[in-house]
């Protein structure tokens, strides 16, 4: 127990955890519009996540031929580089999203089986990108060359803000905000909605469900390749089985804001992300996904559906 | 496709009493001899390439199938989604390995602390969380299952990252060693371990409990409403599957003298959901066959050791998309109907 850490760094555990909330926003937004739409637990997520990381390493180190001895780029060619990446991620992820989909899903959808079949076919599926990651890279480890100079560019008081974590949270923010806004203003977003409230009777107006269940897989899969790129300008590595415990923390912040609803989470993404921060400041790391945990069964508790699982029921996905 | 289940029960229903016997006790014999089967050479082709074939009988073979048929009291049978149930087997196993180095206690006096400890959890854990629907209660038991495993690293009781080494194996009953060159023994005594859960699980099956369980994974609020004590029965459910998960910890921790919290991963919550569902959720025998393939089947195809876990991956794929409900799929309706139809027409006749 070290309280004193509070009051000293209050500031940087702060703008921390907001940037790692943030990423948590952008992974559970695969595992929240999935789980809106099919009442599934999209099991395989955070193995995107993984297969985003990879495709950011590989498109700096690989395509762009840049190393770990590589000076930090600046101007037009960092934003043209920085730009790839998170195409090239975000493009990798939803493909793969919707790859999962077609091969875990939709088959067993068409029987109309129970779900769990779905979900160990979804579980095959995971074990199957994962392992075959870990082949093709030997279990070795990849670290990404560092693009952006690490600065600190200004000071709130006597805290520095890294350029990093103000990218993760800008962007992060940024493509929140357009999900957001496509859900709720678009036709294909609606359509999303509608499926999330019945399947059955927007099949009988007309819905194409399997289209509209393939663009929210490819929504959530882009989003979790964001978060991946994001992930690797801040903590520059990956490995094989990076995803799992990336993806464990997104999921339950999805549950934590109510699961199925997309500003729920957000807001249980940031809380997550803060809570995390500041419980291994004070409770030291180890026990830092013991307290996640258990805040997540006090609030299940006292709130059932989520923090928000109810009362922004309207923005449901 | 040929429906294995129905095809199976009408042969049985159909044989008479002295068939049966015969039927039942050449298959128990050949399952005890099992454990001999490397050695000739007409069934040499069970044996498993790298890993000793009689250790991989033991575990993962037995312990995963004593596991199966516990998280399927759970999961098949209540319809509560555990993906937590390692933490069960985990606590059992610390139990043993704790009480077995500190104290003079030999295994078989452990192993009710074990169950009862596991147990306890069980119902500490389920009085707050059963009262959860699907998918939430699912991420709760993760959790658990990971919070297990985090005191376990970071406690000097159980030994850190290290664990605890020298735990001792079972005294012999009937002559029958425990030892770590004598395989064998740890079979046959899970080998009853499993059969007398699969005795428990069919008297529950037919009586008050399995009757509510039923209710309560059909329609939970149709069961609450019906009169069914839905928390008391499902806490009933989680508590003795977390009891056989501790017991199967409990052997484990003694076969392989050691634990550590490495060996009680996530992963070991997913393989023996796998085999629940792989063999057919709430079907006995279904289990049973899923978690002996799905235990197997690694270890045999260790020649391929790099690529094995990606023929798993891609086995439980093609599997669950060619039979989603299991290679033995639970009774459905129609053994129902033809024992119901008799009483209705009479009931007409009557009237």
């Amino acid at each position: 127990m070290n309280f004193s850490v509070v009051v000293s760094q209050f500031w940087p555990l702060l703008i921390n955890g907001l940037a790692l909330g943030f990423i948590y926003v952008l992974i559970s937004l695969g595992y929240t519009m999935v789980y809106g739409v099919l009442r599934l637990i999209n099991f395989a997520n955070s193995e995107i996540f993984m297969v985003g990381t990879f495709a950011t390493v590989i498109v700096s180190r690989n395509f762009f031929g840049f190393n770990q001895n590589t000076d930090p780029l600046h101007g037009f060619k960092l934003v043209y580089t920085l730009g790839a990446c998170l195409l090239a991620s975000m493009l990798v992820s939803g493909v793969t999203a919707v790859l999962v989909e077609i091969v875990a899903y939709r088959r067993l959808r068409a029987k109309g089986t129970n779900r769990l079949a779905s979900l160990i076919s979804a579980i095959g599926v995971s074990i199957i990108l994962q392992e075959g990651v870990r082949i093709l890279t030997h279990s070795v480890p990849m670290s990404n060359p560092r693009l952006l100079r690490k600065a600190y560019i200004f000071n709130i008081g006597s805290v520095g803000l890294r350029v990093d974590t103000l990218l993760v949270i800008f962007f992060a923010a940024i493509l929140f905000f357009l999900v957001d806004r496509f859900v709720s203003k678009t036709l294909l977003g609606k359509a999303i909605r509608a499926v999330s409230m019945s399947e059955e009777t927007s099949k009988l107006m007309g819905v194409n469900l399997n289209r509209v269940i393939s663009a929210t897989f490819l929504i959530g899969g882009m989003m979790t390749g964001a978060a991946a790129f994001l992930y690797e300008t801040v903590y520059e590595n990956t490995k094989y089985n990076v995803g799992f415990s990336i993806g464990l923390a997104a999921f339950t912040a999805a549950v934590l804001g109510g699961i199925g609803n997309l500003r729920g989470a957000f807001l249980g993404g940031l809380s997550l992300g803060l809570l995390e921060e500041f419980a291994a400041a004070i409770l030291g790391t180890q026990w830092k996904s013991v307290t996640v945990f258990l805040v997540l069964v006090l609030v299940l508790l006292f709130k059932p559906n989520g923090l928000f699982g109810e009362a922004v029921q309207q923005t449901r996905v | 496709m040929i429906n294995i289940r129905d095809r199976g029960a009408e042969l049985w229903e159909n044989w008479n009493r002295p068939k049966r016997t015969t039927f039942v006790i050449l298959l128990l014999a050949v399952i005890v001899l099992l454990p001999f089967a490397g050695d000739y050479s007409f069934s040499s082709f069970l044996n498993t390439p790298i890993s000793s074939y009689q250790a991989v009988l033991v575990y993962p073979v037995g312990i995963f199938v004593l596991m199966s048929l516990g998280l399927n009291i759970v999961v098949g049978k209540s319809g509560l989604l555990d993906l937590g149930y390692v933490a069960f087997f985990a606590i059992g196993a610390y139990t043993a390995a704790i009480l077995g180095t500190k104290t003079h206690l030999n295994i078989w006096e452990i192993m009710p602390i074990g169950m009862g400890l596991a147990m306890l959890s069980g119902v500490l854990l389920g009085l707050p969380t059963l009262r959860l629907r699907g998918d939430y209660l699912a991420i709760v038991t993760l959790g658990f299952g990971e919070i297990v495993r985090i005191v376990a690293v970071n406690n000097r009781a159980t030994g850190g990252p290290n664990g605890i080494a020298n735990v001792p194996n079972p005294p012999s009953i009937f002559g029958v060693r425990f030892a770590l060159d004598n395989m064998q023994g740890f079979f046959w005594i899970i080998l009853v371990m499993i059969l007398l859960v699969i005795w428990m699980v069919r008297r529950l099956s037919i009586r008050r409990p399995g009757r509510a369980w039923e209710a309560i994974r059909q329609d939970e609020d149709v069961a609450m409403l019906m009169g069914v004590a839905t928390l008391k029965y499902k806490i009933w459910s989680f508590s003795i599957g977390a009891a056989i998960g501790g017991a199967a910890g409990v052997i484990f921790a003694s076969k392989s003298m050691y634990v550590a919290p490495d060996m009680f991963t996530f992963n070991i919550s997913v393989l023996i959901l796998s085999c629940v569902v792989f063999g057919g959720m709430g079907n006995i025998w279904g289990v049973v066959l899923g978690g002996t393939i799905l235990a197997y089947l690694p270890e045999r195809i260790r020649f391929i050791s790099n690529a094995r876990q990606l023929v798993f991956g891609l086995a439980l794929v093609i599997i669950m998309n060619v039979r989603p409900d299991g290679l033995l799929p639970r009774k459905k309706r129609e053994k129902l109907h033809k024992t119901v139809q008799p009483l209705a027409v009479e009931g007409e006749q009557n009237v």
